[in-house]
């Protein structure tokens, strides 16, 4: 890679993966670049069949479309390898219905300032009032308790997907990321890299539109398919 | 020669030929096929060399030797449905990695061509 294509060193990349997000994509664009102007915004379009494409374009981000519905981890993985290659210092994931807010970005920033790899804005740490249903919140609490119990530090919110990357997790994620349900895993493999992740209080919203990826049906697999990866994450074999 | 042990020869045999007519027309590879050839091999091996079969059953336990052919077929496919988990995990994992290039390619080319303006999904 020449280096007239790294214009971007120095520079903020927020990653928003969307699948079927065509009426809140364009506005949670929009209030990225209104809370954070000098970042830049690349929307990873995960096999949309609605407009999600065009109102993020309209919008002023960058998009990469993959040629069929990936599922979020290979969806933000793709956003990853988008800012190892153009150079990004720092990576911000943002949901992209609306429920994180821009405007607790500079949180993360803040937290990324004090030698954290990887900063998560976290629920349930006293800012804000969001309020899950139960179910998710039963499945919440079991996975910081999996988390916190594998890599020996409490963690309180390892489902949350706004979080903030130094250049050295770009990296390590571009070349390996968990995918279907990623969060909790994503925490124990750089953990036990040596990476320093931490949690920071953060507001979350009630989401705007679209559904939740995990539907009850789906919630057993998820559980199921986590905690087999966070067993078997601590005895894996270091990727490459 | 009993009935079973006929009838277990001729399974074998015609496994064994289709496994090859398949290799030999290139519709199965030959990576894949090791396995295949091996379970096509132990189960003629087991038919026509009866006293292996019985030397197998009483060294495993089983009162009925021809039972013992199930077994070792059985262990087989389950053999052969582990290493196709296997590539299929591989393949996805592939197919992950080639999706996410096109995605990267695509978005580079359209920054190149900027004139060259694609239409939108499903509107081709």
């Amino acid at each position: 890679m020449n280096d007239v294509r790294r214009p971007h060193a120095n520079r903020i990349l927020v990653i928003i993966p969307a699948y079927q997000e065509e009426e809140t994509i364009g506005e949670v664009v929009r209030n990225v670049y209104r809370h954070v102007p000098d970042a830049s915004v690349v929307v990873v379009n995960d096999g949309s069949l609605d407009r999600t494409e065009e109102a993020a374009r309209a919008a002023g981000a960058v998009v990469l479309t993959l040629p069929y519905n990936l599922g979020i981890g290979a969806a933000m993985q793709t956003g990853y390898r988008y800012a190892d290659e153009e150079g990004f210092a720092i990576a911000i994931q943002v949901d992209g219905d609306g429920q994180h807010l821009p405007s607790e970005i500079p949180i993360l920033l803040e937290e990324l300032g004090r030698g954290t790899d990887l900063a998560i804005g976290a629920r349930f740490l006293g800012r804000g009032d969001y309020d899950p249903p139960f179910l998710r919140k039963l499945g919440i609490r079991f996975f910081s308790f999996a988390v916190s119990t594998l890599v020996g530090r409490r963690f309180y919110d390892t489902t949350s997907g706004f979080r903030a990357a130094n250049r050295r997790v770009i990296e390590s994620f571009s070349r390996y990321y968990p995918y279907d349900y990623p969060e909790p895993e994503a925490i124990l493999i750089l953990s036990r890299a040596g990476f320093a992740v931490r949690e920071v209080p953060a507001r979350i919203q009630e989401r705007e539109g679209g559904r939740s990826s995990i539907t009850l049906r789906k919630s057993v697999y998820y559980l199921l398919k986590v905690f087999l990866a966070l067993a078997v994450g601590r005895f894996r074999a270091p990727p490459d | 020669m009993n009935r079973v042990q006929l009838v277990s020869i001729l399974g074998s045999l015609g496994l064994l030929a289709m496994i090859l007519e398949l290799i030999r027309r290139g519709k199965l590879a030959e990576e894949y096929s090791l396995l295949w050839i091996a379970t096509g091999a132990v189960l003629l091996l087991l038919s026509l060399w009866r006293g292996l079969l019985d030397l197998f059953a009483a060294a495993v336990g089983i009162y009925y030797p021809p039972s013992g052919l199930f077994l070792v077929g059985f262990i087989f496919v389950l053999l052969l449905i582990l290493h196709f988990s296997v590539i299929v995990s591989r393949l996805s994992r592939q197919n992950r990695e080639l999706a996410q290039d096109v995605a990267l390619l695509r978005e580079k080319l359209d920054r190149l061509n900027p004139s060259d303006d694609r239409k939108p999904r499903g509107e081709e």
